[in-house]
């Protein structure tokens, strides 16, 4: 395992100015995925942009731990219909000029 | 192959007057508490996280933090009542006469905001938030911070990607080499990592959205991997049967045609469609659908023919 993957918790928090609690209830509501590398709590460096993510909702919109779970949720899902959307489109240009 | 793509983010504008008040919808004579509602409002209806890919939301929600760090500051709320539009200037007057004033002494900022005068393309409450030149004075400077995110559209035709290729793309004056894989669908978008604005203080950088808008010039119609295509085929052939030659995507293909083929038949010629994203050698099918066309004209022979034809019926 490449230790330079991760990032260690205690570093976030003083990163991002939050406390422990707010990365621990992440993890309990599975927003985020905690590893223990050498003892030492750690995220993995590629969800660093969606950790950020849900620190900017909690910041800027004071949501709190259901909120975000509910936001990113609704997200997924509107990710998911926009790609479906988008290969509706697709489809109907084969019918358009007929 | 290089090309220059543009970046959707904010630019000078976010430097032009806004009116503070009307932009968080309340008016002059709004307590703190009506600003602060108001912002958290506005706030939660236009955050970009909220509103991906939406441009006008990003800058509704960018001046809508401008407005808030100004009027939730009783300072700064003071100086732009006073100065108004001018209030930047009015700011550097006063800090010159202080500064004059105060000769002796070392002037020591009291806050971290700037003010936008100051060639900053975004204030430091954004740039808190997605990264860019943090100047904040009291939030930390050592504070690092992912940079942002970058988008960019890509366009390309539908020649282009029908073979991988490789782009020499230019973002903001840095060239990113790019392969695109054959097969890509137009709206898709691919993200690049770490190639979006540069991190700050040692933060990792954003990443490149690029969309692909593929402009379809061809007398085929696509759905994903899958090509369509219309063919005319004239009346005897499709009454007695034959083979026709007809242009494939990237070639030519022989037919053979059934005989009483009926108008608007559909034929699947298996792997002739479009390459599989990101699988090698799999192609879609490509459908041809026969449009039967009648003779315009007759001899009078080939009159006499088809009446002697009609009686058979």
């Amino acid at each position: 395992m490449k230790t330079t993957q991760y990032i260690a918790l205690p570093e976030l928090c003083t990163h991002y100015r939050m406390e422990m609690s707010f990365f621990n209830g992440l993890r309990d509501y599975g927003l985020i995925e905690i590893i223990s590398v050498e003892k030492t709590h750690c995220i993995h460096k590629d969800y660093i942009a969606d950790l950020e993510k849900m620190i900017r909702l909690h910041k800027d919109l004071k949501l709190n731990f259901e909120g975000i779970d509910t936001v990113l949720n609704l997200l997924n899902k509107i990710d998911l219909l926009q790609k479906e959307l988008n290969s509706t489109k697709n489809r109907l240009q084969r019918f358009e000029d007929l | 192959m290089s090309k220059d793509i543009k970046i959707r983010r904010f630019q000078t504008e976010a430097m032009a007057f806004i009116d503070y008040y009307k932009i968080l919808g309340v008016d002059k004579s709004a307590t703190e508490g009506e600003i602060k509602k108001a912002y958290r409002k506005l706030a939660r209806k236009y955050h970009p996280d909220l509103n991906p890919n939406d441009r006008e939301a990003e800058l509704k929600f960018k001046q809508l933090n401008e407005a808030n760090e100004v009027l939730s500051n009783p300072e700064f709320r003071k100086k732009y009542d006073k100065y108004g539009e001018h209030w930047k200037d009015g700011e550097a007057y006063e800090k010159a006469r202080q500064q004059q004033q105060q000769s002796q002494r070392q002037y020591q900022r009291t806050s971290g905001f700037e003010g936008f005068g100051d060639g900053a393309e975004y204030s430091d409450f954004f740039e808190s938030m997605f990264g860019g030149n943090f100047s904040g004075g009291n939030r930390g400077r050592h504070v690092k911070f992912r940079g942002q995110d970058f988008n960019a559209q890509l366009h390309l035709n539908l020649k282009d990607v029908y073979t991988t290729q490789k782009h020499v793309l230019t973002v903001n004056g840095k060239n990113i080499r790019l392969a695109i894989p054959a097969g890509v669908t137009n709206g898709q978008i691919i993200k690049i990592k770490g190639k979006g604005g540069k991190g700050v203080n040692g933060g990792p950088n954003g990443d490149l959205y690029i969309e692909f808008i593929i402009e379809n010039n061809t007398a085929f119609k696509r759905d994903a991997a899958n090509l369509y295509k219309t063919v005319d085929l004239d009346l005897y052939t499709a009454v007695l049967g034959g083979e026709i030659t007809i242009e494939t995507f990237n070639g030519k293909a022989k037919l053979k045609v059934k005989p009483h083929t009926q108008n608007g038949t559909q034929v699947k010629l298996r792997g002739q469609g479009f390459p599989k994203y990101k699988k090698e050698n799999e192609y879609g099918d490509l459908y041809i659908t026969y449009n039967v066309k009648l003779p315009n004209k007759l001899s009078s022979k080939e009159k006499t023919l088809f009446e002697e034809l009609a009686k058979l019926q």
